[in-house]
């Protein structure tokens, strides 16, 4: 266990050594949260009061949440496959599903900027309130979400170990899930079957509990969802690590791509 | 005891052909491979690009599961038992890839150091042992995409060594790496054995070969060939000698007519800028010289000269008659 942990951190800690060292990766983290709240806050600034604004401008911090697990999760995979080190990774004694962990709750990680990135934003152009509910709730709820995201994000990963184009398809899912997660708007509004969808997406629950903790709720309920599905995605995780490595290992496909 | 074992392996690729009209094919890369390796022992695979070398080498190293037969690290099987296999192993693959580019070497590892379960408290004090190992102390801290491929190939060494495996696979560990620096990665293939490993290289270099291997097999089309010591098989030709014959544009149809004179084992033609060496291996007590120049009637040619076969010339007398 404690091996396991020491080769999460590790992991952790390099994936954001490796982003932090790409001018490009630097500057797509940078720039794409506040387009995305720039976009939110003119959608909604005409019609919505400053609570309004603030549920928007939370909802678009997800939006770049979930976009920086995305892509980290596609590019983790495909970067590894290019620089021909998955074999090594996943010929070492420690279990794959491990070290990819680390390095898809460093891409939640950088994905948490985007928070701060649009509450600021938010707050010197837009004039949106900054006033927290339940400080500790929110201080709660944050790794919550990013945990959630992130083991949703291995999920998506682990496909790519035996499909080499999935990331494609991964990325196809960041709008739709913007909208099932009710990141722009409240899930209410979506036809009665998307919802299923929609409580089993992490973006859900945590936007859910980050709004509740802000703006006043009770956010408890949302945070331990949020764990719960971060457990789901961990198992699910693991079973499609486990078979995919088997299968990609008799393709002979670990070395392509 | 025997440490490494691999009884009948095979391993067949599934590939398609096409764009509209696809059509499945299948590709025997190792056809029923068996040979075994004893501890302390460094044994080396030799065979031509596509023969199965690396293929053979990644179903020992648990990342390809063999179509059929089996495989054996330290009595465990490679699929059965991958994870205790995985602990026990070391490998290194040839050629600038398979590192992390923008960390830098003590980072990349750092990582596998983890990766292996190196003790935390070993972990440093064995990475700077493996750094002076293979000459890159004093660079560590650069980051690996501004190496050259010779620091490259020694990162992979001392990544390959981190956990101390009893057991070392070496896939082409010298390709593209410049002399000096390939007779320094040479002796330290060599300090491996002395310190009790038991090595697998597999190379194209017969002279690597020749120099470090204490058996030999040589893999052609999926299938091993020969075996034996380096002079067993140098053995095997010894019997013959090597007319070699400079030439200037000798068309493939004059090499076809050498290659049918009774006598004539094997023909290979290796281009040497403007000209090319026709390297003849004959059989014993026949003096084909004559015989060998008036097929090359019409063909301007150099210098000509007769030697005794080295183990190259076994290699590709093997190959060439597989």
């Amino acid at each position: 266990m404690l091996r396991a942990l020491r080769v999460i951190r590790i992991g952790w800690l390099l994936q954001l050594k490796t982003m932090a060292r790409s001018g490009f990766d630097v500057l797509t983290a940078i720039v794409t949260p506040i387009t995305y709240a720039s976009i939110a806050f003119f959608l909604y600034r005409r019609g919505g009061g400053a609570e309004t604004l603030l549920w928007v401008s939370l909802g678009a911090a997800f939006m770049g949440l979930w976009a920086s697990t995305l892509w980290g999760a596609g590019n983790t995979i495909q970067r590894q496959r290019s620089q021909q080190t998955l074999e090594f990774a996943i010929a070492a004694p420690t279990p794959f599903l491990v070290s990819l962990i680390g390095t898809s709750l460093a891409s939640s990680t950088v994905g948490l900027y985007s928070l701060v990135a649009t509450l600021v934003w938010g707050r010197l152009l837009f004039d949106v309130p900054l006033e927290l509910e339940h400080p500790i709730l929110f201080a709660l709820s944050l790794p919550a979400a990013v945990l959630s995201l992130g083991l949703l994000g291995i999920v998506m990963a682990a496909t790519l170990i035996l499909y080499r184009y999935a990331w494609a398809l991964a990325n196809m899912l960041e709008y739709p899930v913007w909208l099932a997660a009710g990141l722009l708007a409240p899930i209410a509004l979506l036809p009665g079957w998307v919802h299923p969808i929609s409580y089993a997406l992490a973006p859900t629950w945590g936007a859910k509990a980050v709004r509740e903790s802000v703006l006043g709720g009770s956010p408890l309920t949302a945070i331990g969802v949020c764990l719960g599905l971060a457990a789901v995605y961990l198992a699910i995780g693991f079973v499609f690590v486990q078979n995919f490595e088997r299968l990609a290992r008799e393709r002979a496909t670990l070395a392509l791509s | 005891m025997n440490v490494v074992e691999a009884v009948d392996l095979r391993r067949t690729y599934k590939t398609t052909t096409g764009t509209i009209r696809r059509r499945s094919l299948e590709v025997e890369a190792v056809r029923g491979v068996s040979f075994s390796i004893a501890e302390g022992e460094l044994f080396g695979l030799l065979g031509p690009n596509g023969a199965g070398k690396t293929t053979t080498i990644k179903m020992l190293i648990t990342l390809l599961i063999p179509t059929s037969g089996v495989a054996r690290v330290l009595g465990h099987d490679v699929v059965k038992d991958a994870r205790w296999v995985r602990e026990r192993i070391g490998y290194v693959f040839g050629g600038d890839r398979g590192l992390y580019e923008r960390l830098s070497a003590l980072d990349n590892l750092r990582y596998f150091a983890e990766l292996y379960g190196v003790e935390p408290k070993r972990q440093r004090a064995r990475i700077d042992e493996l750094l002076e190992l293979v000459g890159l102390k004093g660079r560590e801290k650069e980051r690996v995409e501004g190496y050259s491929r010779g620091m490259r190939q020694r990162l992979h060494i001392a990544r390959g060594l981190l956990h101390d495996p009893p057991v070392v696979f070496l896939d082409e560990p010298t390709i593209g790496v410049d002399p000096v620096g390939a007779r320094e990665l040479r002796a330290t293939i060599a300090s491996l054995t002395a310190s009790g490993k038991t090595v697998l290289l597999t190379t194209h270099y017969m002279f690597e070969a020749d120099a470090l291997c204490d058996r030999i097999a040589v893999i052609a089309n999926g299938v091993i060939v020969a075996q034996g010591t380096p002079q067993e098989l140098k053995a095997g030709v010894v019997d013959g000698s090597v007319v070699e014959v400079e030439v200037f544009g000798v068309e493939e149809r004059s090499v076809e007519r050498v290659r049918e004179l009774t006598g004539v084992r094997a023909v290979t033609v290796e281009d040497r800028e403007q000209k090319q060496l026709l390297i003849v291996q004959t059989a014993p007590g026949l003096e084909l010289t004559h015989a060998i120049l008036s097929q090359l009637d019409g063909v301007s040619i150099g210098r000509v000269s007769s030697r005794e076969p080295t183990l190259e010339d076994a290699y590709v007398a093997l190959v060439t008659a597989a």
